[in-house]
C-alpha cells in the first residue's frame, strides 16, 4: 500500500470532521455545489481554484484536495502548507518554488525567464495551516521513515478528536517502533476523554498518566474542568490525580530548566565580561567602549556573511578569528592613542571611552545604517535537543555555553604557558621591575588592550545569534560585564567565570517568581551589598599590584 | 597639548553645527517644516525613518511648486533618544527657527514632554507613531492609531476567528504598553475573560534574555485552551524574543503571537522562516495592493538610493499627516496656526492601502485597521481587514476613568478632554 492510497481512509475521517465545517459549506456559492455535482472535479479543477480563493474558501477547496488521492496530492499540500506553492499569473499554471526557477506541479518542468512579479503565492493562514498540518499527518503517519511517522503522530495529538478511529487502529496495529507507538496511545487516550462510556474514559486517563505532552496536559484539563461541572467526582478525582502527577514531574522539570537558563545567561553574561576582564581586570582601564567592541565583533560577523552568503555554517566559523581581528586592531588602535595618555588618570580614561564608544556607535550608524541588520542563524544552531516532551535545551545557547567556556579556556593558556602571558602579568605586577628586565612594556599595553578588545570582538559573533545587531547592540552588555568582573573579583579569570555563572544562575532563579523587572533589581541590590563586605570581589588577587592600587 | 587638540575637535564640531544651522536659516522667504526625530541613540533605528519620508515629502512637495507659491524648506534637528531634549529641540524649531509645523516624536514619553512647550507657544505638531491614546491636545495631530484602531481590533480578531481564550499580555515597562495591557485587560474581562485566563508580564527596554518568559508562555498555553500572545514589547528587545520564540519551537499554529509594535522594518533585522504565521496589527502593510501604495514605494526607492528599504505604518502616517497638512494650508491659505488646525478638521487624503483617511474633530483620524501574518520574506501577508474606516477615540470607553470623556476641537464644546455627563471641559487633565 503506498502512502497515497491512504487518503482513501481519509475519506472516512472526513465524515467525521464535516459537522466543523458546515458553517462554511453553507456559505460557499450555489453554483460551485451544483457544479461539483454535475461533473466529478479533478485535483486540476480544484487547485486552479484554490489562485482566486479566499481563505475560508481554501479551507473547504484543501479537503476537496485531500479526497482527490492523486500522486501530486501530497506534494501539494506540503508545498502549501511551507508557502512553496505558486502560480504563473498569465495562464495560471500551478509551479513550486524554492530557491532556483519555478517548476510546473503537473509535468515537473522547470519555468526559465519569470520575473518575481509574474509568479504569486497561494498564500495560507494559520487555520489553513493547522488544517494542512492534520491532513497531512494523517497520510505521514503511515511513512516509511520513523522520524517523519513520529513529528506525524506528535501533531495528531492536536487534533485527537477529529481523527478517524480506524485509521488511528490500523496505524497502532502496523507501528513497530515503541516510542511512536506511546505517542499513538496518547492520541488514543485523549480520543477515549471524549467517549460516552465512563469507563473508557477512565482507561483513557490512565493511559495519559505520566506522559508530559502539553497536549496531554491540555487535553486532561479541559477533562476536569467539564467533570466538574457535570458533578462527576470519580472522574474529576482521577483526572486530578492525573494532572498533580504530570504537574509535579513538570515542577522537577523546571528546576533543570532554570539552572540550564540560568548557565545560558551566565554564558553570555562571561562572553561579555572576559575581554573586559582583561581592560578592566588586568589593567585597570575603566573602558566604557568595551560594548562598542562586542558590537563590531558582531558586524564583522554580518559582514563576513555577506560575503560567503551561501555557507551561514562556515561564515560563523571565519566570523571568530575575523571579529578578533577586526576589535583587537581597533583596541590596539585606540591604546595607543588615547588611553597611553591616560594611565593613572581613571576619569578621564572614563569620560574618553565613552566618548570614544559615541563615536563608534555614530561611525557604525552612519556606514550600515540605523537599523538592525540580519545575521542568519545556521541550521545547525537552530532548534532545541528534547530532553522529554516538556523540557527541550536549545541549541544556540547549548553552543554559546561551550563556546564560553571554549574561549576561556583559550584565555587561560595565553595567560598562563605564553611569553606574552608571562610578559603580561609581569608588567601588570610590577611595572618598574618589567621593564627593568627588558620588556617593553608600551607593546605590552596594546597587545593586553588589544586581546581584551579581540575577546569582546568574539563575543559579539556569539552574542549575534542571540540578539539584535545594531548601533546600540554594545550598550546593554556594558553594565553587565562590569558587575560581572567586579562582582568575581578584579583580575582573576576563574572570578569571572563564577561570577558569571552565579548572577546567571541567580536571575533565572529569581525570574519565575519575582519577574524579569525585579529580578534583575534584586541581583543589583544583591551585588551593591556583596561588594560592601567584599570589596575586592569574590576572588581577590593577592600581590604588589594591589598596594600600588 | 592633548587638551588643545581636544578643544579645538570640539570648536569644529560646534561651528559645522553653527554652519549648518545657519544655511538653513538663510532662506526667508520659504515654509519651514521642523523634523524632530532622533537620529541618535536607541530611538534611531526607528525614527530615522520618519525623518527621511519627511524630507521626502518635502522634496516631492517642492517638485510640484511648493506651497501657498513658496518653497518648503525642512529644519532637521536631533534629539538623540533624550526625552527632555525633545522639549528643549521643540523650543528651538519654534522659537529660534520659527518653524510652521513640526513631523516628530516616537515615544509616548517624547510626546509628553514636547507638549507642554507646543501648547505654551502655539505651535503645531503632527505625532505619527500608534499609542495608548487618552490625550488631545490642540496643537497636535496623532496620524498613529489610538487603540480602537489597532489593539481592541486585534484582539478581537483572536478571540473571534483565531478562537482564543487565555491571553499573555507581553510588554516592555513603560507608558504605552501599560495604558494599552491596561485597557485591554479591562476590555477582555467585559467579554468574559477569567482573571486567571490572562497572564501580565513586562520586561525592561531592550531586554534580551527570553528564554524564562517564553518558556512560561509554552506552559501558560497548555492549560487546553488556545492561548494567544498580545505584545507590546518594544523596539529593541523585538529580535531576541522573536528568536527565542523560534528556537523554543513556538508556532504560530499553537500560540500566535499578535504584535503592535513590529513591522516590516523590525523584521528586516532578522531570518523570519520560523515565524511564519505570527501576526501584527497596523492600519498599513506595505504589501497592500493599491495604485498609492505602489507609487509611494517606488518614490521611497528612488529618494533612498536602495529598492531593498521597506516602508511601514509610521511611514504611512507621516505621509498621511503631511498630505493633510498641506491641503489644510491650500484650504486656509496660511500657515497660521489657528486657521490650519480649523482647517484640518475634515480633511481628507487617500490611505495608501485605498479608502480614505479622514481627519476628526478630536485630532484623531479614521482609518482602517488590517491584521498581517509575517511570511517568510519579512513581509505581511494581510489576513483580515475592518470593513470600514475605524475613526480613533482619543479616550477610551474601556477605562472607567475616561468612559465619559471625548474631545471635540470645534465650536461649541473646543474642548480635549471633554466630560458628556458633567458637561464640563477638563474631566481629567492632561
Amino acid at each position: 500500500m503506498t502512502a497515497y492510497a491512504r487518503f482513501s481512509l481519509l475519506f472516512l475521517s472526513l465524515f467525521f470532521t464535516a459537522p466543523l465545517f458546515a458553517e462554511d459549506m453553507e456559505t460557499a456559492s450555489a453554483e460551485t455545489v451544483i457544479s461539483d455535482i454535475a461533473e466529478e472535479k479533478t485535483l486540476q479543477d480544484y487547485l486552479a481554484e484554490l489562485t482566486e480563493a479566499g481563505f475560508r474558501e481554501k479551507e473547504e477547496l484543501v479537503l476537496k484536495v485531500v479526497e482527490t488521492d492523486e500522486p501530486e496530492t501530497l506534494p501539494v499540500m506540503q508545498a502549501l502548507l511551507e508557502g512553496d506553492l505558486y502560480y504563473v499569473k498569465d495562464g495560471n499554471t500551478l509551479v513550486y518554488k524554492t530557491s532556483g526557477d519555478p517548476v510546473t506541479v503537473f509535468g515537473g518542468e522547470t519555468m526559465t525567464g519569470l520575473g518575481s512579479r509574474d509568479i504569486k503565492k497561494i498564500s495560507v493562514n494559520n487555520s489553513l495551516r493547522t488544517l494542512l498540518r492534520a491532513q497531512i499527518s494523517r497520510v505521514e503517519l503511515f511513512s516509511k521513515n520513523p522520524q517523519t511517522r513520529k513529528t506525524a503522530a506528535i501533531n495528531l495529538l492536536k487534533s485527537a478528536d477529529e481523527l478517524d478511529p480506524a485509521l488511528l487502529d490500523e496505524a497502532l496495529s502496523q507501528e513497530a517502533d515503541a516510542g511512536i507507538k506511546e505517542i499513538l496511545l496518547l492520541v488514543e487516550g485523549i480520543r477515549q476523554l471524549e467517549s460516552d462510556d465512563s469507563a473508557v474514559r477512565l482507561e483513557g486517563i490512565t493511559a495519559l498518566t505520566g506522559s508530559l505532552y502539553p497536549e496531554v496536559r491540555g487535553a486532561l484539563s479541559n477533562f476536569a474542568n467539564r467533570a466538574e461541572a457535570d458533578g462527576n467526582g470519580k472522574e474529576l478525582a482521577a483526572a486530578e490525580a492525573a494532572l498533580s502527577k504530570i504537574n509535579a514531574m513538570l515542577r522537577f522539570n523546571s528546576i533543570f530548566e532554570n539552572l540550564y537558563f540560568g548557565l545560558a545567561l551566565g554564558a553570555v553574561l562571561l562572553l561579555a565580561a572576559i575581554g573586559l576582564a582583561i581592560t578592566f581586570g588586568v589593567m585597570g582601564v575603566i573602558n566604557m567602549a568595551h560594548g562598542e567592541m562586542i558590537m563590531l565583533g558582531a558586524y564583522t560577523t554580518y559582514v563576513v556573511q555577506q560575503l560567503m552568503p551561501a555557507n551561514p555554517g562556515a561564515s560563523l566559523i571565519v566570523s571568530i578569528p575575523a571579529a578578533f581581528l577586526v576589535a583587537g586592531l581597533v583596541g590596539v588602535a585606540i591604546e595607543r592613542g588615547i588611553i597611553r595618555h591616560l594611565y593613572g588618570r581613571p576619569l578621564e580614561t572614563l569620560l574618553a571611552t565613552f566618548g570614544l564608544s559615541l563615536i563608534l556607535q555614530q561611525a557604525v550608524r552612519s556606514i550600515f545604517g540605523p537599523l538592525n541588520r540580519s545575521v542568519v542563524t545556521p541550521e545547525w544552531m537552530a532548534g532545541t535537543f528534547e530532553v522529554n516532551p516538556a523540557l527541550a535545551l536549545t541549541y544556540n545557547r547549548l553552543y554559546i555555553i561551550i563556546f564560553s567556556l571554549l574561549v576561556l579556556a583559550m584565555l587561560a593558556l595565553v595567560l598562563k604557558r605564553t611569553l606574552f602571558g608571562l610578559q603580561m602579568r609581569a608588567v601588570t605586577m610590577n611595572r618598574p621591575m618589567a621593564s627593568s628586565m627588558g620588556i617593553r612594556t608600551g607593546w605590552v599595553d596594546a597587545l593586553t588592550f588589544g586581546l581584551g578588545s579581540g575577546i569582546a570582538g568574539i563575543a559579539g559573533v556569539a552574542l549575534s545569534q542571540l540578539t539584535n545587531v545594531g548601533p546600540n547592540m554594545g550598550q546593554s552588555y556594558i553594565i553587565d560585564s562590569f558587575m560581572v568582573v567586579v562582582f568575581g573579583g578584579v583580575g582573576n579569570l576563574w572570578g569571572t567565570l563564577v561570577g558569571a555563572m552565579s548572577l546567571g544562575v541567580v536571575n533565572k532563579i529569581l525570574e519565575p517568581w519575582a519577574g524579569a523587572v525585579v529580578a534583575k533589581i534584586l541581583v543589583l541590590v544583591f551585588i551593591i551589598l556583596f561588594i560592601q563586605k567584599r570589596p575586592r570581589g569574590l576572588f581577590a588577587l593577592k600581590g604588589r599590584s594591589v598596594d600600588m592600587g | 597639548m592633548k587638551k588643545m587638540t581636544m578643544g579645538k575637535a570640539a570648536k569644529v564640531l560646534s561651528m559645522t553645527a553653527l554652519a549648518a544651522g545657519i544655511s538653513m536659516a538663510n532662506a526667508a522667504d520659504t515654509i519651514k517644516v521642523g523634523v524632530l526625530h532622533s537620529l541618535s541613540g536607541t530611538m534611531a533605528i526607528s525614527e530615522t525613518t520618519l525623518k527621511d519620508t519627511v524630507l521626502m515629502m518635502v522634496e516631492e512637495q517642492n517638485e510640484k511648486g511648493g506651497l501657498l507659491g513658496k518653497k518648503l524648506e525642512a529644519v532637521v534637528v536631533d534629539p538623540a533618544s533624550n526625552w527632555p531634549l525633545f522639549a528643549e529641540k521643540a523650543r528651538e524649531l519654534l522659537e529660534k527657527e520659527k518653524v510652521d509645523v513640526i513631523f516628530g516624536c516616537w515615544t509616548s514619553v517624547s510626546r509628553k514632554s514636547v507638549l507642554p512647550v507646543i501648547e505654551e507657544l502655539n505651535g503645531l505638531m503632527f505625532y505619527p507613531v500608534q499609542y495608548e491614546g487618552e490625550e488631545s491636545s490642540y496643537n497636535v495631530f496623532y496620524t498613529g492609531a489610538a487603540p480602537n484602531q489597532q489593539a481592541i481590533p486585534a484582539v478581537d480578531y483572536l478571540m473571534n476567528d483565531i478562537g482564543a481564550e487565555r491571553w499573555v499580555l507581553a510588554g516592555t515597562d513603560y507608558v504605552y504598553p501599560r495604558t494599552t495591557n491596561k485597557i485591554l485587560e479591562s476590555y477582555l474581562k467585559s467579554k468574559g475573560v477569567a482573571a486567571e485566563d490572562i497572564m501580565i508580564n513586562y520586561t525592561p527596554f531592550g531586554h534580551s534574555d527570553w528564554q524564562t518568559i517564553v518558556s512560561d508562555i509554552k506552559k501558560f498555553g497548555s492549560a487546553g485552551k488556545k492561548t494567544a500572545v498580545v505584545s507590546t514589547i518594544n523596539g529593541d528587545a523585538n529580535v531576541p524574543f522573536y528568536k527565542e520564540l523560534a528556537n523554543q519551537g513556538i508556532k504560530a499554529e499553537d500560540i500566535p503571537v499578535v504584535a503592535f509594535s513590529v513591522g516590516e522594518e523590525e523584521l528586516s533585522g532578522f531570518d523570519t522562516t520560523p515565524l511564519v504565521g505570527h501576526l501584527a496589527a497596523w492600519n498599513y502593510f506595505m504589501s497592500a495592493e493599491s495604485e498609492e501604495n505602489d507609487a509611494f514605494i517606488e518614490t521611497w526607492h528612488e529618494f533612498t538610493g536602495d529598492d531593498k528599504r521597506v516602508t511601514n505604518d509610521p511611514m504611512e502616517a507621516t505621509y498621511i499627516g503631511f498630505e493633510m497638512w498641506a491641503k489644510a494650508v491650500e484650504k486656509a491659505g496660511t500657515t497660521d496656526v489657528d486657521a490650519v488646525e480649523d482647517a484640518m478638521i475634515g480633511i481628507e487624503v487617500p490611505n495608501l492601502t485605498g479608502g480614505t483617511a479622514v481627519m476628526n474633530k478630536n485630532h484623531h483620524l479614521s482609518k482602517p485597521v488590517l491584521i498581517g501574518e509575517i511570511q517568510e520574506d519579512g513581509q505581511f501577508e494581510i489576513v483580515w481587514a475592518t470593513d470600514a474606516e475605524v475613526p480613533g477615540d482619543a479616550w477610551t470607553d474601556f477605562l472607567p476613568e475616561s468612559a465619559n470623556l471625548i474631545s471635540d476641537w470645534t465650536a461649541p464644546i473646543n474642548c480635549g478632554n471633554y466630560n458628556t455627563v458633567t458637561k464640563t471641559c477638563g474631566g481629567a487633565a492632561e
